[in-house]
């Protein structure tokens, strides 16, 4: 690890203000951002923790009955705490394992939009809304691509709010080593229409399945979703083959459809 | 009612206090006065020229104290192998020249190209990354057989080819073996791959170099499993340092499975470095590091075939295996495919013929050594899943084609050249098949099936050779050294005792298992026998732990020891009783003459050794030390019967493993707790093998499973409770404790049971498969069943 300055504000304002240097970094849980340091892979000069910022805290419900999470509430928090949304939580719960969730949050998770993450599948499943310190970003706008996203230099994500559908469920296969979700697919189905989000299969980050979202919006049954998507634009890696994971797209809808409905 | 102390009882293990609270001694809590730390500059191409080395900007950094380059260690000696493999033709193998720092080349991705020496570690780390290296990157040798062909690259400039040797046992046997393929009734074939492994101990290696400049003496303090072979290599071979003026010391060692054995470059460099430097040298590896620094394990390419008459006999087995050497020859890697590979192709079966051809290669990728039953889980991988391709090929039970051609008769000479001494294969057998319901598993495939899930079951036996070894023999087989034990017995004025053993356990829980042995012996309580280990400053020799050997080599020189202690204290008890010695009896840690209530007790005894006042000083020294040194007659054979249940998502191709039973012959058991958890580990080491761990390098020699993202352990949640049995005992015939050894065991047996499994349960789901290579991940399984 090189060197850096280390700031914790308790305010977003503060945080945003210290997030302004060149090569500062924020700094969620540290799950991902700390190993990458210990490796010298990032080299931030300035590192500001947002775990000190009680209005970035906590789970609650919002006016519009969406269910609000504060931008770095740890996966711990959510899986307990999110009990008006289940699906999420039990998302939350299955990331990692105590250690990781104790720390890991919902903001570095979306920040950092890992390809095999499970939280851009639940965002972006349930059309959920990423706030920031500046804006709104709806997440069908937010995700924009493998470990890129529309935030800015120095954006902070302070919350993030999640719609409650009527029935959702997420099915992660997990990769052997890591954990992290070979595929993971999302089903949620809203009074406006179900969507579909994938992760850990494209080469193109988390994305939404919109052939199974029509078929599903039709007819809500593990029968309705179609077959496998092709295998073009997959990933493929030491774990499984682009065909073998657009088959698991297929298998992980049918799957979270039948434990949805 | 079982028993609460001496041999076959179950003491907890008084190590764990230590190692369960964090109050071990590990190398890494070790810290000398005004130590320096060593950062290691390593290759990150598999194979390439070093054109050149300018270390002016990192000299220039803070902190840094020195930079060492190969250009340092000329006309120091290279990293040895401790053992020379003859081939086919009578030649030696080809050794090439391993140096502590690259000479010239680097030729596997972490080869170490400089060491920085400074005042941080992380110092030492920001110099290594302005050290400019410039290399020509060369063509990078990864497939074995590609490795072979006329005109390939090759790894060593100064060899004839990439090829170490070709090995063929037994060479005689041949056309006999030839023969009887031509004529057999029946021939099945099959071709697998043994996967390369990553030991990965929990705890990473660390060596700390000192350097005391009054006496001229050196000290290497290091993660070993074998601190004396350490200090033989290391001294006499690299650095020249004769033993009275080096000691290693291996304090708690947190795992190594084999992978601690080997003399590495770090521990030549740090001594090194200390005695350059005047100062002490600390390495620790990192986990990253470990992954391309620590030697791996496995990775054997065969094809099996073997012989059966109309009758099912097996008349003949013949392998053809390609063994990965990496890009050096590791301390013992050229037997692991050879001596502790072919000797086991008869497994537990009266096989008549067998030949075993082994071609060793070298190739761009981290040297490879023994890993947790080393050879012998090659052995026995290859021999049961041919006997299970077999049983499926004629439509056989593969329980009662094992039975049919178990060897039954002891001793029995295998015709590749060891002889069983004892053993129960059927017992073992009848054992697993209580443990395991056959009868109701139509039921549990069923049950299965109706969830959508395919059920299998899956058996397989399994002979080791362990507790190696005899000197004389491994001598004749190329081992560079003796493979006996020592250790000495101090017993204390006031009747406690310390056993100096040359065993060092990593884990093994010979804390509590040795001192079982010489409570039962004398009669007195554990808690008076003390074990220390890992310093060659204190027992006199010590070859190790590996090739689970301790119990079966070193307590028998414990044993041995200790029953010149008790001859000893027999003539002081004689004299204190005034009887003749002849009479004198040592029961519950007190002498009596028999046929009399005369007696005196163990520490009146002991005291008398130390306070002769009243003493037959004429006779006998005053004191209470004896040393034994005890080299095994054979090696022991403990074998088994492992059954495995899977059940595989035919959608997703995960296979969850539902029940594993082990029954193993082990001889006599001094700890069954300790066995328990030694079979317990080894199994779920060979579930890691068998289901997730591998090791894989892409075309240009880079390793893409180089950290936990990518190389799958097994966790908790991949195993299942275990059924174990070790009822089923044939003590070993040529060691005084009738002992077998049972660390590798597990690892060994394992892997078949549960390939078998699977390839069952994917038969019965309609699928035409016949083997999956392991790791049976869910990717191959869904790959598989695609056809
Ligand atoms: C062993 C292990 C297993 C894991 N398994 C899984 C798994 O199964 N599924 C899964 O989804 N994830 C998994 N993870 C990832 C983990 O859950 C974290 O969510 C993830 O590492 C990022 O969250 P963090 O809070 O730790 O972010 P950090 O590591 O602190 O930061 C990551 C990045 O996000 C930025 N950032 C952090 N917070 C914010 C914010 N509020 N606004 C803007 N930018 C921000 C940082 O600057 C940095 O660039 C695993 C991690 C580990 C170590």
């Amino acid at each position: 690890m090189y060197n850096f300055e280390f700031e914790k504000p308790s305010t977003t304002a503060d945080a945003v203000a210290a997030l302004a240097d060149e090569d500062a970094s924020a700094l969620g849980g540290g799950q991902t951002l700390l190993p990458t340091m210990k490796q010298r892979l990032a080299s931030p000069s300035k590192v500001v923790s947002l775990t000190g910022i009680s209005e970035m805290q906590g789970v609650c419900m919002g006016d519009d009955g969406s269910v609000c999470i504060g931008g770095a509430t740890t996966h711990a928090a959510v899986a307990a705490g999110a009990s008006a949304y289940p699906a999420l939580a039990a998302l939350a719960g299955g990331i990692g394992d105590p250690a990781v969730r104790a720390r890991g949050t919902v903001g570095g998770s979306l920040a950092n939009n890992d390809p095999a993450a499970c939280y851009p599948a639940g965002a972006l499943g349930s059309g959920a809304t990423i706030v920031t310190n500046a804006r709104e970003i709806a997440a069908d706008d937010y995700f924009q691509g493998m470990f890129t996203t529309a935030l800015d230099e120095g954006e902070i994500i302070t919350e993030v709010r999640f719609p409650v559908p009527e029935a959702a469920n997420y099915q992660k296969f997990e990769q052997p080593a890591s954990r992290f979700a070979l595929v993971g697919v999302y089903v949620a189905k809203y009074a406006d229409g179900v969507r579909v989000a994938v992760t850990g299969a494209s080469e193109e980050g988390v994305h939404r399945w919109t052939a199974a979202e029509e078929a599903l919006s039709a007819n809500f049954s593990a029968d309705a979703v179609p077959a496998a998507p092709g295998a073009d634009g997959m990933i493929a890696d030491l774990h499984g083959t682009a065909e073998y994971r657009a088959h698991l797209v297929a298998v992980l809808t049918k799957r979270a459809v039948a434990a949805a409905s | 009612m079982p028993k609460d102390s001496g041999i076959g009882a179950s003491p907890k293990r008084r190590e764990d206090i230590r190692f369960l609270s964090g109050t071990g001694n590990y190398t890494d809590d070790m810290n000398i006065n005004g130590q320096a730390y060593v950062h290691f500059l390593r290759s990150d191409v598999a194979h390439g020229r070093i054109k050149s080395i300018n270390l002016d900007a990192a000299n220039a950094m803070p902190g840094v104290v020195k930079i060492f380059t190969g250009a340092d260690f000329e006309g120091v000696g290279g990293i040895p192998c401790g053992w020379e493999v003859t081939d086919k033709h009578g030649q030696p193998m080809q050794e090439p020249a391993h140096p502590v720092l690259a000479q010239g080349k680097v030729r596997y991705v972490g080869d170490q190209i400089a060491a920085v020496v400074a005042e941080s570690v992380e110092q030492a780390r920001d110099a290594a990354e302005a050290i400019e290296v410039d290399i020509e990157e060369l063509p990078a040798v990864v497939d074995m057989k590609a490795a072979l062909e006329e005109g390939a690259t090759k790894v060593h400039d100064d060899l004839t080819s990439n090829l170490c040797y070709d090995w063929g046992f037994v060479e005689e046997n041949k056309p006999a073996v030839e023969a009887a393929f031509a004529e057999a009734a029946h021939v099945t074939t099959l071709e697998l791959r043994n996967n390369r492994l990553i030991a990965n101990p929990m705890e990473p290696r660390v060596a700390i170099g000192d350097f005391e400049r009054a006496s001229g003496n050196s000290t290497l303090f290091t993660t070993s499993q074998n601190p004396h072979v350490i200090r033989l290599l290391m001294g006499a071979f690299v650095l020249g340092i004769p033993e009275h003026k080096l000691r290693v010391v291996a304090p708690d060692v947190g795992g190594g499975f084999g992978t601690k054995i080997f003399h590495y470059a770090e521990e030549a460099f740090c001594t090194f470095a200390a005695k350059a430097l005047n100062r002490a040298v600390k390495w620790t590896s990192t986990r990253s590091e470990a992954f391309i620094s620590d030697a791996h394990g496995r990775d054997h390419v065969t094809t099996i075939q073997l012989a059966l008459d109309a009758d099912n006999n097996f008349t003949a087995v013949r392998t053809d295996t390609h063994a990965n050497m990496g890009a050096y020859l590791s301390t013992f890697a050229p037997s692991v495919p050879t001596w502790l590979h072919g000797t086991l192709m008869a497994g537990n079966y009266k096989t008549p013929l067998i030949y075993v051809n082994v071609k060793a290669v070298f190739t761009n990728t981290v040297p490879v050594d023994a890993y947790r039953g080393a050879g012998r889980p090659e052995a026995t991988y290859q021999l049961e899943r041919v006997i299970d391709k077999a049983a499926l090929e004629l439509g056989v039970d593969p329980i009662a084609l094992r039975r049919q051609n178990f060897i039954t008769e002891f001793p029995y000479a295998t015709p590749v050249a060891v002889e069983y001494d004892t053993g129960d294969y059927h017992g073992t057998m009848d054992a697993l098949e209580k443990m395991v319901d056959l009868s109701g598993f139509e039921a549990r495939r069923k049950e299965s099936e109706a969830r959508g899930k395919l059920r299998g079951f899956g058996v397989n036996c399994y002979i080791e050779a362990c507790g190696i070894a005899p000197s004389n023999l491994v001598g004749q087989l190329g081992a560079r050294a003796g493979l006996y034990e020592s250790a000495t017995v101090r017993v204390n004025a006031t009747g406690g005792l310390v056993v100096m053993t040359g065993s060092h356990s990593h884990g093994q829980g010979h804390e509590t298992a040795f001192p079982q042995v010489i409570a039962e012996m004398i009669g007195i309580d554990e808690s008076m026998v003390e074990i220390e280990h890992g310093d060659t400053d204190k027992a006199p020799m010590g070859m190790g732990t590996y090739g689970s050997r301790s119990l079966a080599v070193g307590g028998s020189a414990m044993v041995r020891a200790t029953e010149k202690i008790i001859a000893k204290t027999k003539k002081i008890a004689a004299h204190l009783l005034e009887a003749a010695e002849a009479d004198i009896e040592l029961k519950d840690g007190a002498f009596s003459v028999a046929g009399t209530d005369k007696s005196v007790a163990w520490g009146d005894v002991t005291l008398a050794a130390y306070v002769p006042h009243n003493y037959p000083l004429e006779d006998i020294e005053p004191g209470l030390e004896e040393t034994a040194f005890y080299d095994p007659a054979n090696f022991t054979y403990p074998s088994g019967a492992y059954a495995c249940e899977v059940e595989v998502d035919p959608e997703t191709g995960k296979v969850t493993i539902e029940s594993f039973n082990a029954a193993d012959d082990f001889g006599n058991i001094v700890n069954p707790m300790i066995v328990d958890g030694q079979v317990h580990g080894g199994i779920g080491q060979g579930i890691g093998q068998a289901l997730l761990e591998n090791a894989s390098y892409d075309e240009n020699g880079q390793l893409l499973s180089a950290s936990y993202m990518d190389y799958a352990m097994p966790r908790a949640s991949d195993v299942p409770f275990y059924g174990v049995d070790h009822s089923s005992q044939t003590p070993c015939t040529h060691n005084p404790l009738g002992v077998k050894g049972c660390g590798e065991a597990g690892a060994i047996g394992s892997p078949p049971a549960v390939v078998n499994a699977v390839v069952n349960a994917l038969r019965s789901g309609g699928h035409d498969i016949t083997h999956i290579d392991m790791p049976v991940s869910p990717q191959r399984v869904w790959q598989a069943m695609q056809g």
